[in-house]
């Protein structure tokens, strides 16, 4: 039988099949370009562009004592690599604000008269506040704060301080992480679903729709008809933008009573910036549908577009892990915005004030594509 | 010319892809009532010019008129007045024949919708398959689903690009039944075809090749503008005989049917000279024929390439 077989198979009629096969590979660009450049994307953006121990997180200080024990904490801190000093702040209300904002991920306050107290042995507290909205951004360095805050103590005290160095810790840190206090990752995944559910249905299902009814010749006919372009657009569009306000409806539900995710903020307020997003997706889905010849082209560019959009939003991983470069990248992507203002809005309770800086960049992205979309669906098939 | 307004009267009309001219100059004029046939080999430019009738694509230069509405300016008042059936089947595949209807009737704004419908299903004898997918439709039927949308909106004018190629010749018969129907009910049709007997069908015929309009007219104009001589010989072993009469001079065609070679050239004295020893032969049955279309064509296509 296996004898037989290999006597059957034919050298020529296999070399034919593999000629063709390479020939087919190069005429079609975009499984060529697809070949190539996925392979390069995924080796930069896991290779360079993710990092699981995300460093330099942007820390505030609200120091109410500037005394050297206190200083050399702050000092420390800024030399273990985890925390980047941005600015000092004055007062608790701008800390918590700037933390709301998601300017900063922590903020330091260190209590009045720290180095006296602590020097009389009363073991004063240092409490590190944190926006553990994405508990994989903060828990390493949560975990390093407290032994950098004791070395650099250790340090000082020195010489007749050093029986301070026995028994209990001469500071006690205190840790309130916000938003997410349990750490649990799914606070942080379940609302960035949505998100991503919408790229995918919106990027994908758009182009693919567009591109359908002219793969299979049926826009040839509609547009005989005295249908109007834009009539076309809106009526093939608006079904799938139904169907995105559906998928978030269940993810929210689910969210809420599945995963327990605190919904503390405005989910009216959600629904009604989501429509940007929506539209933001849209844009893109029917630029591919112009730019694909069927769909299995237009499958692939949404591909493209989708993979950055889960690795460099900040979905899968930590956004202030990766290098400024990546972040660039990641800052141009509606998804990164809409993550933003999803996890603000439902797990820090953001009113429309906080989320506006992320809307503008939709918005940017909305209009620029849109145009390049609108500028390539012509009327006519020529 | 007849004094009533033509469905279509285009002057001119131009049309080139990325500096390749695929419509030339093209110049023509469609009765009411009339069926008119477009021939041409593949790429000649009928689609082209259908498309640019319905306002699918702009011409590059030319004018023109279509059932009264400038062909430049006017597409949105011609387009509901015109029937278009493209060379694919281009409805739906994944709704039924209902539904494909139904959603035509809608785009084009039929009053009494279900009526409309029901009433072109019940006439183009689809109702067996009203809830089938169209996708699921054989060739003849999925052709004649295409026509009946074509029809709901009761159109003057219908623009066919090649509507019976693929479908059999029953099917064929039956939707040439309905042209006619439908042109003695006023319906103009413009249809283009690759087969000789469509065109003899047709009430006046255009042949077009690479972008230029050849000739236009009945089909006995045509024919006898072409100024062809046919003599048919019948007999054993004619493809032998085939390759001797083609190298003779005055002999620009030589075509087998079956027995039978036609042997055609435009010079009559020349080519009775040249055939006249093989007839002398007595194992030949020879005799003078009228000279068809299809001749006609191929004469004026080699005429074209020389």
């Amino acid at each position: 039988m296996k004898s037989k077989l290999f006597h059957t198979f034919s050298f020529r009629r296999f070399w034919a099949m593999v000629g063709k096969e390479f020939v087919q590979m190069r005429r079609d660009r975009v499984t060529f370009a697809m070949m190539i450049g996925i392979p390069i994307m995924q080796l930069v953006l896991f290779g360079f562009a993710i990092n699981g121990d995300p460093r330099q997180l942007p820390t505030a200080v609200l120091s109410a004592d500037h005394g050297v024990y206190a200083r050399s904490i702050v000092a420390a801190m800024q030399n273990s690599d985890y925390f980047r000093l941005v600015q000092p702040v004055a007062s608790e209300a701008e800390a918590a604000r700037l933390i709301e904002l998601g300017e900063v991920q922590f903020v330091l306050s260190i209590p009045e008269q720290f180095s006296r107290r602590l020097l009389r042995g009363e073991h004063p507290a240092l409490l590190l506040t944190a926006d553990a909205t994405d508990p994989a951004a903060t828990s390493n360095a949560l975990a390093a704060f407290k032994i950098v805050a004791e070395a650099a103590l250790a340090r000082d005290l020195d010489g007749p301080l050093r029986h301070m160095r026995r028994g209990k810790a001469p500071v006690e840190v205190i840790v309130h992480p916000r938003f997410n206090p349990e750490a649990i990752t799914q606070y942080n995944i379940v609302p960035g679903l949505m998100g991503v559910v919408l790229t995918m249905t919106l990027v994908i299902i758009t182009a693919l729709a567009i591109t359908r009814e002219r793969e299979r010749g049926t826009m040839e006919n509609l547009l005989s008809t005295p249908v109007r372009p834009l009539e076309v657009m809106v009526g093939k569009i608006i079904p799938y933008i139904v169907v995105g306000y559906l998928q978030m409806g269940f993810i929210l539900i689910a969210a809420h009573f599945l995963f327990h995710v605190p919904l503390v903020g405005s989910v009216l307020l959600l629904l009604a910036v989501s429509l940007l997003f929506i539209a933001a997706n849209l844009s893109v889905g029917i630029t591919f549908s112009t730019l694909a010849r069927n769909q299995l082209q237009a499958m692939q560019m949404a591909f493209f577009f989708f993979l950055p959009s889960i690795l460099l939003s900040g979905f899968m991983f930590p956004f202030r892990g990766m290098p400024v470069w990546a972040q660039r990248i990641g800052e141009v992507l509606p998804l990164t915005h809409y993550l933003r203002v999803v996890r603000g809005i439902l797990l820090k309770g953001n009113g429309l004030g906080e989320i506006g800086p992320e809307l503008w960049p939709m918005a940017l992205f909305l209009l620029v594509v849109l145009s390049i979309g609108l500028k390539r669906f012509r009327r006519t098939l020529d | 010319m007849s004094d009533v307004a033509p469905v279509i009267a285009v002057e001119g009309l131009t049309k080139s892809f990325a500096g390749k001219v695929v419509v030339n100059n093209l110049s023509l004029r469609v009765e009411p009532g009339e069926i008119y046939g477009f021939l041409g080999p593949n790429g000649s430019g009928k689609t082209t010019f259908i498309r640019m009738l319905c306002g699918l694509l702009r011409p590059d230069s030319g004018s023109g008129v279509c059932l009264g509405h400038d062909l430049l300016t006017e597409s949105d008042q011609i387009k509901p007045q015109i029937g278009y059936m493209a060379q694919r089947f281009s409805l739906y595949e994944d709704l039924s024949v209902r539904e494909n209807l139904d959603f035509m009737a809608q785009i084009y704004g039929v009053k009494d919708r279900r009526q409309a419908v029901d009433a072109t299903i019940e006439r183009m004898a689809l109702t067996p398959f009203t809830h089938q997918l169209a996708g699921t439709l054989s060739g003849g039927w999925k052709q004649r689903l295409a026509l009946s949308a074509c029809l709901l909106h009761q159109p003057k004018l219908l623009l066919l690009d090649e509507p019976t190629a693929g479908v059999d010749p029953k099917a064929r018969r039956d939707f040439w039944d309905d042209v006619y129907r439908l042109a003695a009910e006023g319906i103009s049709a413009l249809i283009s075809t690759h087969y000789m007997d469509e065109a003899e069908r047709c009430h006046r015929l255009a042949y077009l090749a690479y972008g230029d309009l050849l000739v236009s007219g009945t089909a006995e104009e045509i024919v006898a503008d072409a100024g062809l001589t046919t003599w048919s010989v019948t007999g054993q072993r004619t493809h032998e005989l085939a390759v001797q009469l083609d190298r003779l001079p005055g002999v620009e065609q030589v075509v087998p049917f079956g027995n039978t070679l036609h042997v055609s050239g435009h010079d009559a004295q020349q080519l009775a000279a040249s055939l006249r020893p093989f007839q002398e032969k007595n194992d030949y049955r020879w005799e003078q024929t009228a000279t068809n279309l299809e001749e006609v064509f191929i004469s004026l296509m080699q005429g074209r390439e020389a």
